[in-house]
C-alpha cells in the first residue's frame, strides 16, 4: 500500500488519539518502525497488520475508524492540500460527485504510483446516487463515506449516506442529496495556494 | 449574415477572455472574464493599444499591423499594473469589420488566479486551466512530501556517518575518521604534526579493577586530551589504549613538547573509581609533516610517530620523543622491550 495512505492513517491516528496511542498501535503491529514515510511503498500485509492492531488498541470497529479518517482527510487543516484537490473536482456537490469517476486518474496525475480503486457514480434520479467502489483497497468504501460526508459539509449541502454492502464484489454507497445550500459551506479560493 | 451581437454572445460562452475590435482598432466588446480583470475600466470605444501593450511581434504598431498577424501567436500585456501578460490570437471579421481577439493567461495563470480572485466559473468548461491548477497543487504537495523524506534521509545519513566516525566509548574520532583526516591533510599539502600516544599501566587498571574501571579511565583520558588541544585539532582513539592526535598548521616543535608534557602530567593525575584510585601515565611520539618531502604516504608518517613513541617507551615511559632520522625498531631490542613491558604489566 502506498506510503501516502499509510501516512494518512498515521496522521489521523496521531491527531485524533495522540502520539502515544499510535506508538501502542505500532508496537502491537510489531513492524519494527513507528513512522510511515509518505513517499515509500509498503507491502500490503504491513498495512493490514497495522490496521488490525489499530482496531485492537482503539477498541473500535475498523469501519467506524476509517469513516472518521475520511472525515479527517477533508476537514483537518493538517491535510488542507487534499481537501483543496478534491474541491477542484467541481463547483458544487453534484459536480464533485461526478468528478469521483476521475479520482483514480487524478490521483495518478499527482503521484504516478498511487493506485486507487475505480469509483463509479450512478445517478438514479436527481439527488439520488449510488457510488460503486471497486475492490483493491480494504476499507476504501468506509473512508469514502467519511470523505463524502465531510465534502457535503464543505459545500454546505445536506447529504444522507448509507453503506449498502457488497454487490458483485464491489461496495456500494447510496447518497441522497437532501438539500443544497443547507448551510454556509467553506470558501474555496482557486488561488489560495501559495506558489 | 450573423449580427455582431449574436457573435459576441457566442464568444462570451466559448472564449470568455475575448475582445472584439472594430476596423479602427477600438474595442467594441470584451468577454466577461477579461472584463473582470479591469472591472473599473470603461472598455467600449477604448483603443485596443491603449489598454494592451504588444510585446511580440514587435513590429505590430497599428490596427493594420494587428490584422496582419491573423492566426499567429500574440504576446501582450496590460499597460497598467498589474501588468499581467497574456497570449492571444486574432481572427479578422468578415467584410473588414474588425477582428475577434481571443486571449488567455498562458503561464501567468497562477498569479492571475490569485491577483484577480478568479473561480472555475471564469473559465470555459473546456478550458484546461482548472486541471492545470489542480496539477500544480498536487505536484507541489507530492514534491513537499518527497522533500520531507529527503530531509529525513539526509539527517539519518549524517547521523550514521557521525556514528561511523566516532568511537562510541569515548566520543573521540575513531581510526577510520583519523585515516580520513590524515589523507586530507596530506592531499591538500597542509603542514601538520602527528602525535601517537600510548597509555602506560592501563592493563594493570583493567586487570586489577575490572573493565568498567578501564572504561572510566579511557573516558577520562579522552576528556583530558580534548581539554589539552584546540577545537581544530583531531583526537582519535585508534586502538585499545592508543590515541593519535593531529595538529593542523603546527610547525613549532617546542609547542608540541610543551603540550605533550602538560598532557602526560594531566594523565598522571589519579582517577577515582569505585572508591579506589586508578593511576595511569602515557608515552608519546611525534613527527611533523615538514620533516618529510612531498609526496609521502600516511603509513610513512604514522610509522615515524610509532618509532618516536617506541623510543619514548624505551627511554623509561611517561615521556615524549620526537622522531629522528635513523630511529628504528631493532627486532632484538623490540623483543627485549616487549619482555620488560610484559613483566611490568604483571
Amino acid at each position: 500500500m502506498h506510503g501516502l495512505i499509510n501516512r494518512a492513517i498515521q496522521a489521523f491516528a496521531v491527531s485524533t488519539y495522540g502520539a502515544e496511542r499510535w506508538r501502542d498501535v505500532m508496537d502491537l503491529a510489531g513492524l519494527g518502525f513507528t513512522e510511515f514515510e509518505a513517499m515509500l511503498i509498503y507491502p500490503d500485509d504491513q498495512s493490514n497488520t497495522m490496521l488490525a492492531a489499530m482496531e485492537q488498541v482503539l477498541e473500535r470497529p475498523l469501519p467506524e475508524i476509517l469513516e472518521d479518517m475520511g472525515t479527517f482527510l477533508v476537514s483537518n487543516p493538517q491535510v488542507e492540500a487534499l481537501r483543496r484537490l478534491l474541491r477542484f473536482g467541481g463547483v458544487n456537490y453534484v459536480e464533485f460527485l461526478h468528478s469521483l469517476d476521475d479520482l483514480p486518474d487524478r490521483a495518478r496525475l499527482a503521484v504516478a504510483d498511487l493506485h486507487l480503486p475505480a469509483l463509479e457514480l450512478v445517478e438514479h434520479s436527481p439527488g439520488q446516487f449510488d457510488l460503486i467502489c471497486q475492490p483493491g483497497l480494504p476499507g476504501y468504501a468506509y473512508v469514502m463515506m467519511g470523505v463524502l460526508r465531510a465534502m457535503g459539509d464543505d459545500y454546505g449541502d445536506l447529504v444522507i449516506l448509507d453503506h449498502r454492502g457488497t454487490q458483485e464484489g464491489a461496495e456500494v454507497i447510496s447518497i441522497t442529496l437532501v438539500e443544497t445550500d443547507f448551510a454556509e459551506g467553506r470558501a474555496f479560493d482557486l488561488g489560495a495556494h501559495s506558489l | 449574415m450573423m449580427h455582431i451581437h449574436e457573435l459576441t454572445s457566442i464568444a462570451d460562452q466559448l472564449c470568455p477572455m475575448h475582445a472584439m475590435v472594430d476596423a479602427s482598432g477600438r474595442l467594441v466588446s470584451v468577454g466577461p472574464t477579461l472584463k473582470k480583470l479591469r472591472p473599473d475600466l470603461n472598455w467600449e470605444g477604448k483603443r485596443f493599444f491603449r489598454v494592451f501593450d504588444m510585446a511580440r511581434p514587435r513590429w505590430v504598431r497599428s490596427m493594420d499591423d494587428l490584422l496582419q498577424t491573423a492566426g499567429a501567436k500574440l504576446h501582450l500585456q496590460f499597460r497598467d499594473s498589474p501588468q499581467t501578460s497574456l497570449k492571444g490570437v486574432l481572427v479578422p471579421l468578415p467584410q473588414g469589420k474588425g477582428a475577434l481577439i481571443n486571449l488567455s493567461f498562458g503561464i501567468s495563470v497562477l498569479e492571475a488566479v490569485r491577483d484577480y480572485d478568479l473561480t472555475s466559473a471564469d473559465f470555459s468548461p473546456t478550458d484546461l486551466t482548472i486541471e492545470m491548477l489542480y496539477l500544480v497543487e498536487a505536484k507541489s504537495a507530492a514534491m513537499e512530501a518527497s522533500r520531507q523524506l529527503n530531509l529525513r534521509l539526509q539527517g539519518a545519513k549524517i547521523a550514521a556517518e557521525e556514528q561511523a566516525f566516532t568511537d562510541t566509548l569515548t566520543g573521540l574520532k575513531n581510526r577510520r575518521a583519523m585515516d580520513h583526516i590524515l589523507e586530507r591533510l596530506i592531499g591538500s599539502g597542509t603542514d601538520f604534526a602527528l602525535m601517537h600516544v600510548d597509555l602506560d599501566f592501563f592493563k594493570e587498571v583493567n586487570d586489577s579493577l575490572g573493565h568498567a574501571a578501564g572504561d572510566a579511565v579511557l573516558q577520562n583520558v579522552a576528556k583530558v586530551m580534548v581539554e589539552c588541544t584546540r577545537q581544530t585539532d583531531t583526537v582519535a582513539r585508534v586502538g585499545g589504549d592508543e590515541f593519535v592526535m593531529l595538529f593542523e598548521g603546527v610547525k613549532e616543535p617546542k609547542v608540541l613538547e610543551a603540550l605533550a608534557t602538560r598532557l602526560i602530567a594531566r594523565l598522571e593525575e589519579p582517577i577515582p573509581y569505585g572508591g579506589r584510585l586508578c593511576k595511569v601515565s602515557a608515552s608519546a611520539g611525534t613527527t611533523m609533516s615538514v620533516w618529510n618531502t612531498h609526496p609521502f604516504e600516511a603509513a610513512e608518517i604514522l610509522h615515524q610517530a610509532d618509532l618516536a613513541l617506541y623510543a619514548a617507551k624505551r627511554a623509561g615511559r611517561s615521556r615524549h620523543c620526537f622522531y629522528e632520522q635513523g630511529m628504528q625498531k631493532d627486532e632484538q631490542q623490540a623483543g627485549a622491550l616487549a619482555d620488560v613491558v610484559q613483566m611490568q604489566k604483571r
